[in-house]
C-alpha cells in the first residue's frame, strides 16, 4: 500500500508539471485555436537555457531563472510572429504541421548546442526529505507542487479580473466581436504565446531540478494531450485537474501493470489508453465547451 | 502538343480519363522506360534510393488518400505501416507465399486503421489528430512489448521475398518488384478518386454537412477511407519489411508518421502527383544532407557527430518554410512552371 501511496505522490508531482505545460497549451488554444505540438520542446528549451546560465555561465540560480523567463518571452514572441502569424486562417493540418516542424527545429537546436547527454541541475533546495503523513517527500517535489499551484492561482485571477485577461477571453469567444470592440487580436495572440512559453519554461526548470534534463524532454509535450483532452481543450481548471489526474493515473497504472501483468513501461501509454476512452465517451472533456452544430 | 492552348473535353468520359492528352501519355511512357532502364545504369546505392522512394511513394499516396482527399488527419500512419510490416513478416515466416503475405499485411493494417478510425465519426480536426496520435503511441507500445510476434526490442529478421521460386535478393531485382507495386498503388488510388467513393471523400473533406445532405454516409465513407489508406500503408509496410530484411519497433515511431505527413504537405495536399514528389523530396533530403556534411567535414571536422540533430532541424525548417511560403506544395509549383512554358515566350 505504501508503494502505491508513493506512486500517488510521484504522480501528483509529475502531474503538476503536466498541468503547467497543459496550462500553456490551453492558453494558446483558447486564444488562437492553434494546437501546439511544440509545447514539450518549449519546456525543453527553457530548461536548457536555465541550465546553461547557471552551470555554464555561473549565474546565481534566481537571476538565471529570471533571465530564462525573459528569454522565453522573446521565444514566444518570435515563434508567434515568424511561424504562426503567416498561417492564420489556414487548415488545421497546416497549423499542426508547422508546430511539429517547430518542435523539430527547437529539438535540433538544443541538441546542437548541448548534445544529447543528460544534464544535472545544481542543488537549489536542500535534499533532506520532509515527512508528510509518514511519507518522506523531497522538498523539491513540494516546491514544484506549490509553484504550479501559485501559477494557476495567478492565471485564474489574471483571466478573471485583469483587463488583458478579459480581452483574451473575449478573443477566444468570438474574434470578430472582440475586434470590433477595439481589442488588438495580434497583441492577444502574441501575449498568449508568451504566457505559454513562460509557463512551459517554469515547468522545464522544475523538471530539471527533479530529474535532470536530456534532449528527449520534448516527449512531455505529447503527454499533455491526454491531460488537456480530459480537462477539456479550452478550460484552465480542466488543464490543472487533467494534468494532475493523468499524472497520478499513469503512475498508478504503471505500478499495477508491473504487479499484476509483469508489464514494463506501461507508463508511456497508460495516459493514451485513457485518452482514447475519453474521446469515445466524452470528447469535450470535463470542463470543455461543447461545440454543438445545427444545420 | 496540338494547336490548342488547353484541354477541351467533349465528353465526360474524356474529362475523367486518367491521362488527358497524348503528350502526357508520351511523357509518362518515356519516364517509365527511363525508370525501367535506370538500375542498369545507376550504381547500387542510387538503386537503393529508388527503392526507398518507391516504398515512400506507396505510403505517401495512401496517406494522401486519407488526409489530403478525405480530410481526416492521421498522425498514426507510421504505426499502421508497422502493423502491415510485422503481419507480412510473420506470415512469410510461417510459410505463406510472399504476395499473399503482402495482402495479409495490408488487411491487418486496414483492420487496425479501421478500429482506430471509428472515433472519426464523432471527432473532427484536431480531436481526430489527437486520437490518431494515441493510436500511434499505443501501437508503438504493442510493437515493443508483444515479443512473441514482433521480437520486441531485439527486432525481427525477415527473409528476402520470393515469388514462384524467384528470389528478389538484390537491389536491382527488388527495384522492379517495388516499382510495380508503386505503379499499381498509384493506379489504384487514381482510379478510386474517379469513382463514387473518391467523390464522396472529396465532398466529406470540403464540407461534411453538405456531404451528408447529398446522401454520403459519413461513417461508412470515413471508415472506408481509413481502411483503404491503411491497407496501402500495410502493403508499403510489408514491402519495407522484405526490403530492409530487419524490423524493429523504433522504425515505426511517430517520426515516421510525421515524415509521411510532411511528404504530402510538401508535395501538395490532395494531389497524387504531389505526394509522389513529396516522397521523392523527403527521401532524398537526408541523403543530400549526408553528402553535404561529408563534403564540408574537412572544414568542420566534428559535423558528423551532429548530423542527426542537423538532419532533424533541417527537416523541421524545410517543413515550416514550405508551409509558410509554398502552402500549395511542389505540385502547384510544377503546375505553374508548366503553365509558364506552355505559352512561352508569350506569357502575359
Amino acid at each position: 500500500m505504501e508503494y502505491y501511496l508513493q506512486l500517488f505522490i510521484n504522480g501528483l508531482v509529475v502531474g503538476s508539471i503536466y498541468s503547467l505545460v497543459a496550462l500553456g497549451f490551453v492558453v494558446i488554444y483558447k486564444a488562437t485555436k492553434v494546437v501546439n505540438f511544440a509545447q514539450g520542446e518549449m519546456v525543453m528549451v527553457g530548461a536548457y537555457v536555465c541550465f546553461g546560465l547557471t552551470v555554464q555561465l555561473h549565474v546565481p540560480f534566481i537571476w538565471a531563472f529570471l533571465m530564462t523567463l525573459g528569454f522565453s518571452v522573446l521565444l514566444g514572441l518570435a515563434v508567434e510572429r515568424l511561424a504562426l502569424r503567416p498561417l492564420i486562417g489556414e487548415a488545421h493540418i497546416c497549423v499542426i504541421m508547422v508546430t511539429i516542424g517547430l518542435s523539430s527545429v527547437l529539438k535540433s537546436v538544443v541538441q546542437l548546442i548541448w548534445g544529447t547527454q543528460i544534464k544535472v541541475y545544481p542543488e537549489v533546495l536542500p535534499t533532506t526529505p520532509i515527512i508528510i503523513a509518514g511519507m518522506p517527500v523531497a522538498p523539491v517535489y513540494i516546491a514544484a507542487f506549490a509553484l504550479s499551484g501559485v501559477l494557476f492561482a495567478v492565471f485564474t485571477v489574471f483571466f478573471k479580473y485583469s483587463r488583458m485577461g478579459i480581452a483574451m477571453r473575449a478573443t477566444a469567444h468570438d474574434q470578430q466581436a472582440a475586434q470590433s470592440m477595439g481589442i488588438g487580436i495580434r497583441g492577444i495572440f502574441a501575449l498568449s504565446w508568451c504566457i505559454a512559453s513562460v509557463v512551459s519554461t517554469v515547468g522545464g526548470v522544475i523538471l530539471g531540478n527533479i530529474n535532470g534534463i536530456n534532449s528527449h524532454l520534448g516527449v512531455l509535450g505529447l503527454k499533455v494531450f491526454p491531460a488537456v483532452i480530459l480537462g477539456g481543450l479550452d478550460s484552465l481548471l480542466g488543464a490543472a485537474l487533467g494534468g494532475l489526474i493523468i499524472g497520478v493515473l499513469e503512475n498508478v497504472c504503471d505500478g499495477l501493470a508491473k504487479d499484476l501483468f509483469d508489464l514494463g513501461g506501461f507508463r508511456e501509454v497508460a495516459a493514451f489508453v485513457v485518452l482514447v476512452a475519453i474521446l469515445m465517451i466524452k470528447p469535450y472533456g470535463l470542463f470543455g465547451t461543447e461545440e454543438i452544430e445545427r444545420v | 502538343m496540338r494547336g490548342k492552348c488547353g484541354l477541351f473535353f467533349e465528353s465526360y468520359r474524356a474529362e475523367a480519363a486518367v491521362f488527358q492528352s497524348g503528350f502526357q501519355k508520351t511523357c509518362l511512357g518515356l519516364f517509365v522506360a527511363a525508370l525501367l532502364l535506370s538500375p542498369w545504369v545507376l550504381d547500387s546505392y542510387a538503386v537503393s534510393m529508388l527503392n526507398l522512394i518507391c516504398i515512400a511513394v506507396i505510403g505517401a499516396v495512401s496517406l494522401s488518400l486519407l488526409t489530403g482527399v478525405c480530410g481526416q488527419i492521421s498522425l498514426g500512419h507510421g504505426a499502421f505501416l508497422g502493423v502491415g510490416a510485422y503481419a507480412a513478416a510473420q506470415a512469410t515466416m510461417h510459410g505463406v507465399p510472399f504476395l499473399a503475405a503482402l495482402l495479409l499485411g495490408g488487411f491487418s493494417a486496414a483492420l487496425a486503421g479501421m478500429v482506430f478510425g471509428v472515433p472519426s465519426l464523432r471527432l473532427k480536426g484536431i480531436y481526430l489528430a489527437i486520437a490518431t496520435l494515441a493510436a500511434q503511441l499505443i501501437l508503438e507500445y504493442v510493437f515493443l512489448h508483444w515479443e512473441s510476434a514482433t521480437g520486441g526490442s531485439r527486432g525481427l529478421i525477415v527473409d528476402a521475398p520470393q515469388i514462384l521460386g524467384f528470389s528478389f535478393n538484390n537491389e536491382r531485382r527488388m527495384f522492379y518488384l517495388l516499382l510495380v507495386a508503386a505503379a499499381l498503388s498509384l493506379l489504384m488510388v487514381t482510379n478510386v478518386l474517379r469513382t463514387r467513393h473518391g467523390r464522396a471523400f472529396v465532398s466529406i473533406r470540403d464540407f461534411y454537412l453538405s456531404a451528408e445532405i447529398a446522401g454520403v454516409n459519413l461513417f461508412a465513407y470515413k471508415l472506408a477511407a481509413f481502411g483503404l489508406s491503411s491497407f496501402l500503408a500495410g502493403v508499403a509496410g510489408g514491402l519495407w519489411a522484405h526490403y530492409t530484411l530487419f524490423l524493429s519497433a523504433e522504425q515505426f515511431g511517430i517520426s515516421l508518421s510525421i515524415s509521411y505527413l510532411a511528404m504530402i504537405i510538401i508535395g501538395g495536399l490532395g494531389s497524387i502527383t504531389g505526394s509522389v514528389m513529396g516522397a521523392v523530396f523527403m527521401t532524398l533530403l537526408p541523403e543530400v544532407l549526408n553528402g553535404l556534411s561529408g563534403s564540408i567535414s574537412s572544414v568542420l571536422p566534428d559535423i558528423s557527430q551532429h548530423i542527426n540533430a542537423l538532419r532533424e532541424g533541417v527537416f523541421g525548417l524545410v517543413l515550416m518554410l514550405f508551409l509558410i511560403f509554398e502552402p500549395e506544395g511542389l505540385a502547384n509549383r510544377w503546375r505553374l512552371i508548366k503553365a509558364y512554358w506552355k505559352l512561352y515566350p508569350f506569357a502575359h
